[in-house]
């Protein structure tokens, strides 16, 4: 359970990134959050393992206030946190199975990860990711052979390794074809629903939104202006969000990313 | 068309800055008392000297093998020590991996110091301190390979992307784990390539090494400059020109494989 108590961030120039936000999400739901670039989509969802740090009020998830905890408290934390994001991150000259194994780093010792002595039981769960996401046949491969949407199922399978309960995807689909867009939202929604994974998710397209998710978030200045099901995201909410013709919003919002991404 | 719309609408600041270099070039001619008939003056000399080098001494040969050994092993030792080096205080010099200003401000003045010392005058330190020798030799280009290549490698590091950084941070890595498995395999083969280089540049620089006493190939250089013995000289020069040429010729095939 993640819960939010009257969060609030301002950036140093002054922009504010997150608005009085005030929510819980539940174990196992799958929300969307929407939103035009700069409304706080990311600025939220990294605060929920603390890549952000938040100006104002309490982030707790599972019972433990992460805005709180320690530097060794944060680790532990965090290991229940996966991340998934637009660009990837993986380390391309590496292979799939080092960039995998790397979601266990959490759970050993300096000296041990620098030697690369993981344990048998983690080799193996590399495999089972790997199998789960159809990418077995990749394990030695260098990540940079890959495409893009085999790429970012490799991190998919690095947050399985890393067994976390939370999955925050920032805009994982956003470098992606709108075919594997929809593949990688499945392979996501399967997840959810087989394993019990809470995932959130920052998406530009609303479509996708609507047809995946459990819940929706939208935000606007740093505020969260919308939350419901897909079903009460309607013509009127969205004008709400995005201004007066979302459709055309959509096109700008578009060919701003580009921008968001730079900063 | 007028001259104001093309891209020469500025014209009259660039005549100035030309008019500029120009007395500047003039002007610190003349403060030096630079003559430039004097390096004509003597041009029978350069006749007689380029005459004695172009008849190199071939039967010297055996003697120079040796020297020559010496110097290609002072340099593999000496960038090995100087890279090893190297290597962990480029990492921590830079913010990247330390987060942490007073860290990184301290070895970045570190390197900035050994960088800002000239090569010979380290050998010649060297060998007042340590005494002649290639001890000093190898040293001395351990200590320039440090210099050179830490910059290159924190460089490096500030240029990698830091997106697996993000990914280990977020799965819990500390920053140890960081370093060893988000950047350094961005950045190995970066690594590898520079000691080729500094290995080529080692080479060629301790060869001149000799001249200070610090072992070598240098050592005969000198002294066959000093007695006069051009055949000799344009020998030594021949055989540091092939061995430089074959040594280049291999890092850069090495090196163009890392890619």
């Amino acid at each position: 359970m993640i819960k939010f108590e009257h969060v609030s961030k301002v950036y140093p120039n002054g922009t504010r990134g997150l608005d009085d936000v005030d929510l819980t999400i539940t174990d196992g739901e799958f929300v969307s959050v929407i939103g035009l670039s700069g409304a706080g989509k990311s600025t939220f969802l990294r605060s929920i393992n603390r890549l952000n740090e938040i100006s104002e009020g309490n982030i707790v998830v599972d019972g433990v206030s992460i805005t709180k905890a320690g530097k060794k408290q944060l680790r532990e934390i965090r290991r229940h946190i996966g991340l998934i994001s637009q660009s990837f991150n993986l380390v391309k000259r590496s292979t799939v199975q080092k960039n995998v194994l790397s979601g266990r780093l959490g759970y050993y010792s300096t000296w041990k990860s620098i030697f690369g002595l993981f344990t048998k039981e983690d080799y193996e769960r590399t495999k089972q990711a790997l199998e789960s996401v159809g990418l077995l046949d990749k394990l030695h491969s260098r990540s940079d052979e890959l495409s893009g949407g085999q790429q970012q199922r490799v991190s998919i399978a690095r947050t399985l390794v890393q067994q976390a309960d939370i999955i925050l995807a920032d805009e994982p689909v956003a470098s992606l074809d709108p075919i594997t867009s929809q593949k990688i939202l499945q392979d996501l929604r399967k997840i959810n629903q087989e394993m019990g994974k809470t995932v959130i998710v920052n998406i530009h397209s609303v479509e996708m939104a609507k047809a995946f998710s459990d819940r929706i978030l939208a935000f606007k200045s740093g505020k969260v202006v919308f939350d419901g099901t897909p079903k009460q995201l309607d013509e009127t909410e969205l004008a709400r969000i995005y201004g007066k013709n979302p459709a055309m919003n959509q096109d700008q919002d578009a060919s701003e990313d580009d921008g968001e991404e730079s900063r | 068309m007028k001259l104001k719309d093309t891209v020469h609408f500025e014209w009259y600041k660039h005549l100035l800055i030309v008019f500029l270099l120009a007395v500047c070039i003039f002007g610190s001619a003349v403060v030096t008392d630079a003559d430039f008939s004097e390096v004509f003056s003597n041009l029978d000399q350069v006749g007689i000297f380029l005459g004695r080098l172009m008849h190199p001494d071939f039967s010297y040969l055996p003697k120079l093998l040796d020297p020559m050994a010496k110097t290609l092993k002072m340099s593999v030792v000496g960038t090995v020590l100087g890279v090893i080096v190297a290597v962990p205080v480029a990492f921590l010099g830079t913010t990247v991996v330390t987060r942490n200003l007073v860290v990184t401000t301290v070895m970045r003045f570190i390197m900035d110091i050994v960088r800002t010392i000239p090569n010979l005058l380290l050998a010649a330190l060297l060998v007042a301190v340590i005494g002649i020798g290639e001890a000093t030799g190898v040293l001395t280009i351990a200590i320039f390979t440090f210099g050179m290549v830490s910059q290159l490698i924190y460089e490096t590091i500030e240029t990698i992307d830091y997106g697996p950084i993000e990914a280990a941070e977020s799965v819990g890595a500390n920053k140890v784990q960081i370093a060893f498995w988000s950047i350094a395999p961005q950045v190995l083969s970066q690594i590898v390539s520079y000691t080729f280089y500094a290995f080529e540049v080692n080479v060629r620089a301790s060869t001149v090494l000799g001249y200070v006493g610090a072992g070598g190939i240098g050592v005969i250089l000198n002294s066959s400059l000093a007695l006069l013995q051009y055949e000799r000289v344009s020998l030594v020069i021949l055989m540091i020109l092939v061995v430089v040429a074959i040594v280049d010729g291999l890092s850069e095939a090495i090196r163009r494989r890392l890619v």
